[in-house]
């Protein structure tokens, strides 16, 4: 199993989403996160006091899938998340040892 | 039985007598009670409170960050609270009692003695006018805390209030408002307490902000407003109670109160758009802020000119307050480095201040002012810088006291750690948001 990992902008949630349930994913988390990367900040101004926020407003998404499965679910992604600027965001993929679905019990891949 | 029959007769004559000679008596000393200015004012005193509760307690709120925010909400209703005790403790008489010096009032009314309901002042039952009054004191205290929030312990507030009531509020809205008063036998135009409410509470902001010391962090910190929206939404009700304030202060139901309504509209209008103008020029977006902040700086300069300018001298004073309270809170206060956190001075102090000096200009019935067809602005103009240089030092020395003493009695300043972690919950166990 893996877990992939997506940060993506924000707006392209509901693509990513939609996407991903074409391809017969069934759950998915998602957290509002902030980062930064080569994508730069914004300069906020109050009465005069200027800020510049380095930390950006994302969205990371975490999907697990069978072994298979995941690098169309990367590959789908990739596609959906891209605007073609910067700040489009990450995807990392990352092994998971376990999966236990609480209600039942069951493990492994039966548990996604 | 005869006896007694001509006893009543002779009792009757005298009555009666006595009544002949009363009508030329009665049309003097007892004015009647015009219900319309009773209903009128009485709309406005609750308009006024709700300048304060919930308009600037939102107002303020909103600007501070989301650690501090009951806290700086229940600094302003507490000392809104205690001034309307004080007032009808001991404020009332120091600012209206009868008798007094230039500087404060008799203490004949000490705790409203001998004000009863038939009691009448103008047009007006006077508790109805001592309730207005007391607004007043109420929200102008609560302005001042504009400079000290997010650093002053709530204990301390109390206890600055108390003393700053009495040794600044009260003497000066009788100078002012009070026949007898210094600046109202010196004849200073103040319609509704630009010197009185807002010169006051701006300096008096100032001063104990610089004494007080700046917020931890203060300026390499950023310290954005938490809630834009809720300042929004205070400086709506702001704008909205302000009617009770600005045309309430014709103290009746008149052509003097619409003038100053009108006025209260558009000087504010003015202000409000001309601040978003300055930031575009200055190369900056226009914003919310700069719109609120705008508002509010018009309020404040037409609140001395409400009922002592025609409309276009309103519109004029508000655009021009509204620049110039720009440049003071966007350059000057950087420059000098003082920690006025809410610009309670670069708005309310320094838009009082053109507005009181604003109202000998706009006053001119050449420029559309009710001023007589022999109105002389130079002279007129020196009795206004003299009533704000008046009111600046007396509220100075008045807040450096009350600060003082408030800093022996309590400590002043929280703690570091509680600084840090935010005065709602070092101050009041609670969080604003959950």
């Amino acid at each position: 199993m893996k877990l992939i990992m997506a940060i993506i902008k924000p707006f392209k949630l509901d693509e990513v989403r939609e996407a991903l349930s074409s391809l017969g994913i069934a759950g998915m988390t998602v957290s509002e996160v902030k980062g930064f990367g080569r994508q730069k900040g914004q300069t906020e101004i109050y009465r005069g006091a200027e800020y510049t926020t380095n930390m950006v407003p994302k969205i990371k998404v975490e999907v697990v899938c069978d072994d298979a499965l995941a690098p169309r679910v990367v590959e789908s992604i990739q596609q959906a998340a891209n605007s073609g600027a910067i700040g489009d965001g990450k995807i990392f993929v990352l092994d998971v040892g376990q999966a236990v679905r609480i209600r039942t019990g069951e493990t492994g891949e039966t548990a996604l | 039985m005869t006896f007694a029959r001509k006893l009543t007769g002779a009792a009757m004559a005298m009555g009666l007598s006595l009544f002949a000679a009363l009508p030329a008596w009665a049309q003097e000393e007892a004015p009647k009670i015009d219900p319309g200015d009773t209903a009128w004012m009485m709309t406005s005193t609750v308009l006024v409170l709700a300048m304060i509760l919930p308009g600037l307690a939102l107002f303020y709120g909103g600007l501070v960050r989301g650690k501090n925010m009951l806290s700086t909400m229940t600094q302003i209703g507490a000392v809104a609270a205690l001034a309307m005790l004080v007032w009808v403790m001991w404020g009332y008489t120091m600012a209206f009692g009868e008798g007094g010096n230039a500087f404060v009032g008799g203490f004949g009314k000490l705790f409203m003695a001998g004000v009863t309901p038939d009691s009448v002042s103008g047009t007006i039952p006077e508790y109805v006018f001592a309730s207005f009054q007391m607004t007043f004191a109420a929200i102008t205290v609560a302005l001042v805390l504009g400079g000290t929030v997010e650093r002053i312990k709530f204990s301390a507030v109390m206890v600055f209030a108390l003393v700053w009531l009495t040794l600044v509020y009260f003497p000066i809205a009788h100078m002012v408002w009070s026949s007898g008063g210094l600046f109202f036998e010196m004849g200073a135009l103040d319609f509704a307490g630009g010197t009185v409410v807002h010169i006051n509470a701006g300096v008096s902001a100032l001063v104990a902000a610089l004494i007080l010391g700046k917020r931890k962090g203060y300026p390499a910190e950023p310290m954005p407003p938490h809630s834009l929206t809720l300042t929004m939404v205070g400086t709506g009700l702001l704008w909205v109670g302000w009617f009770g304030f600005n045309a309430g202060s014709a103290l009746a139901a008149n052509g003097t109160a619409s003038l100053a309504m009108i006025n209260t509209f558009v000087a504010t209008a003015s202000a409000g758009l001309f601040w978003m103008i300055t930031e575009r020029v200055m190369g900056h977006k226009g914003s919310a802020l700069g719109f609120c902040s705008g508002i509010i700086a018009g309020l404040v300069a037409v609140t001395p000119a409400a009922g002592n300018s025609g409309p276009f001298g309103a519109i004029v004073l508000g655009g021009v307050a509204s620049v110039v309270c720009f440049f003071f809170v966007s350059k000057v206060k950087p420059a000098l480095g003082y920690d006025d956190s809410l610009d309670a001075f670069g708005i309310h102090g320094v838009g009082g201040i053109i507005g009181a000096i604003g109202t000998g200009i706009v006053y001119a019935p050449s420029l559309g002012g009710p001023g007589a067809t022999d109105y002389a602005m130079g002279g007129q103009l020196v009795t206004q810088v003299s009533a704000v240089l008046a009111t600046i030092v007396m509220s100075t020395i008045g807040t450096a006291i009350a600060i003082y003493i408030a800093k022996a009695v309590t400590g002043l300043r929280v703690d570091k750690e509680v600084e840090q972690e935010g005065l709602d919950l070092g101050e009041h166990g609670e969080r604003a948001y959950n």
